[in-house]
């Protein structure tokens, strides 16, 4: 069963240079360590293939149940040169957490705690 | 324990001007610091500073002071800590003092910490072996240093401590860090040290200067579950409680809207960072991996465990250079079959600009409305009513953007029907300033402190 990444995990994304950030934040510990298989940094560079990053890394805030993924070169010269109306990979976040993604049989668990059973 | 209420009430040059009098008001900060400077605002103020020396700082500081002004005299003690001195800090002091005589507030003393501006320095460092290598790329600045406007060291909390011991009660910086403007206060007031035996409470104070340094971002702006209830139109900002220990609470001022949680705070800790375990500031790379987070109460998060992940012996510096020119345009088509004549709209527009005998180094066509901004991820899953073709282009000649400029108007006749939106007039022209970030040995920088 596929969920979008939106109803296990929360984010934020800006940018560092030509390069963009996307954290991602799992409501849950089960949710965490769930995407740490499903949402791995090949992952990530696929569905944002068509932004043209020369290379996506994962870094693991596991305190925070977060993982940062840097979209090196993403952002077609950043918030300066850049000729797309999101210069700073504002949007990046929403748009990365509409990714249908993979969930167990029972989701329940991953789900942000207070959203369950609806 | 001793501790220090700091309070930020200004994320970027643009925010609200009237948050930092709600936040000093209302949240009775010890210090308020208001944070002006994005990577290539520098680049536009010394291109305004070679233009008229008493420019070049960020103005809307000086009307924020003139709204501040008639509280002073209740908030006796409250200090302010801002980089709103951009390329001209002497200049913005002198005009802050100005906007307090105005309001008829007694003299406060303030300070200036510059020493961050490297341009008057820079073929003279050249020269003494600093290479200013690209920080990803590698590549050498010779590459462009005939096309530089502007070189700033980002200078850490140090100078700011100084400032204080002098006795200011604003200081106005240029380039530094901007949570060393949080790191700041509560080095002095603690009496923290820059060595390493303060190094992980000078880390964890730097994670707070992260966390509020983007005002309204960690107090429910941006926030992914915010909805209606949240009242972000009375949006509380920022407040970091910061002790002794180095331990703090991030809270916001009681009846404001907006929202302090696990949520909103974990967010803006993973905000503009690559690796978390080594964020990079003057003052310390701090270590966000350790940080432990806990509401205590409705809209605090208490935050523990922040530590220092080493120093470097190096500032990051900010060069930015003249890059081109560049415009962008838009234009309203109105369906059915809205994002299909936007496309052939776009595809007319190059073609005339193509036989006008004009090409461009770059140029970029989104169809706002059909998912522009994941272009290519995502798409309309139905026909909108109405998309907003946006067309943006650049290139090393001005002349040749100022052509495009003048073509988006002819498709309002000679376009397809339904097409509007064509009533601002002429894009403007903006002269590109790309961005060169480069490393520069400690020892090669003197911050210089001074009342004024």
């Amino acid at each position: 069963m596929k969920l979008p990444l939106s109803s296990i995990a929360h984010g934020r994304s800006g940018d560092k240079g030509n390069h963009a950030n996307v954290a991602v934040i799992a409501y849950t510990e089960l949710g965490y360590e769930w995407l740490k298989d499903k949402l791995t940094a090949e992952v990530v560079a696929t569905y944002f293939a068509p932004l043209g990053a020369s290379r996506v890394e994962r870094f693991e805030a596991a305190n925070v149940r977060g993982f940062n993924f840097m979209l090196y070169d993403a952002l077609a010269g950043g918030a300066s040169g850049s000729l797309r109306t999101d210069t700073q990979g504002k949007t990046l976040a929403v748009t990365l957490l509409r990714m249908p993604i993979e969930v167990p049989a029972d989701p329940e668990a991953l789900v942000r705690p207070g959203e369950r059973g609806t | 324990m001793k501790r220090v209420r700091i309070g930020n009430g200004c994320g970027f040059w643009g925010d609200n001007l009237d948050a930092p009098l709600r936040l000093a008001i209302v949240g009775r900060p010890d210090y308020l610091t208001l944070e002006y400077l994005a990577e290539l605002t520098m680049s536009i103020l010394a291109v305004q500073k070679a233009k008229d020396p008493r420019v070049g700082f960020a103005t809307d500081f000086i009307d924020v002071l003139g709204r501040l002004a008639p509280i002073f005299s209740h908030l006796p003690k409250l200090k302010i800590v801002t980089n709103a001195g951009g390329m001209n800090p002497y200049a913005c002091a002198a005009a802050a003092r100005d906007v307090l005589k105005k309001a008829g507030q007694p003299e406060k003393p303030i300070a200036v910490v510059s020493g961050d501006d490297l341009m008057p320095r820079l073929d003279e460092l050249i020269a003494a072996g600093h290479e200013f290598n690209h920080l990803d790329s590698g590549a050498p600045l010779s590459s462009i240093r005939g096309k530089v406007v502007s070189a700033n060291a980002y200078l850490g909390a140090k100078p700011i401590v100084d400032a204080l011991k002098l006795g200011a009660d604003i200081v106005i910086t240029g380039r530094v860090a901007d949570a060393s403007l949080t790191v700041g206060p509560a080095a002095f007031e603690f009496g923290w040290g820059f060595g390493e035996t303060d190094l992980d409470r000078i880390a964890a104070a730097t994670v707070a200067g992260h966390l509020i340094e983007c005002g309204a971002q960690v107090t429910g702006g941006l926030w992914i579950n915010a909805d209606d209830s949240l009242r972000l139109g009375n949006v509380g900002y920022p407040l970091a409680d910061i002790v002794e220990d180095g331990t703090f609470s991030i809270t916001k001022p009681a009846g404001t809207g907006g929202a302090v949680n696990i949520e909103t705070v974990s967010e803006q800790l993973l905000y503009e960072v690559a690796d978390p375990a080594k964020y990079y500031t003057p003052d310390v790379v701090a270590d966000f991996t350790t940080v432990k987070l806990k509401e205590t109460e409705p809209d605090m998060v208490a935050v523990t465990g922040g530590t220092a992940n080493g120093i470097t012996d190096t500032y990051k510096v900010s060069i930015a250079y003249r890059d081109g020119f560049m415009a962008a345009g838009t234009l309203v088509i109105a369906g059915p079959h809205a994002v299909e004549k936007a496309r052939q709209s776009a595809a007319v527009f190059l073609e005339r600009l193509r036989r006008a005998g004009f090409t461009f180094a770059a140029s970029h066509v989104e169809i706002l409305g059909a998912g522009a901004t994941a272009q290519g991820i995502l798409k309309a899953d139905h026909d909108p009513p109405e998309v907003v073709l946006r067309i943006a282009m650049r290139d090393p000649s001005r002349a040749s953007i100022e052509r495009f400029t003048k073509e988006f108007a002819p498709l309002v006749t000679a376009g397809f029907a339904g097409t509007t939106g064509y009533t601002t007039g002429r894009p403007p022209i903006r002269e590109v300033f790309a961005y060169w970030p480069a490393l520069i040995a400690k020892s090669a920088v003197t911050p210089v402190v001074s009342l004024v």
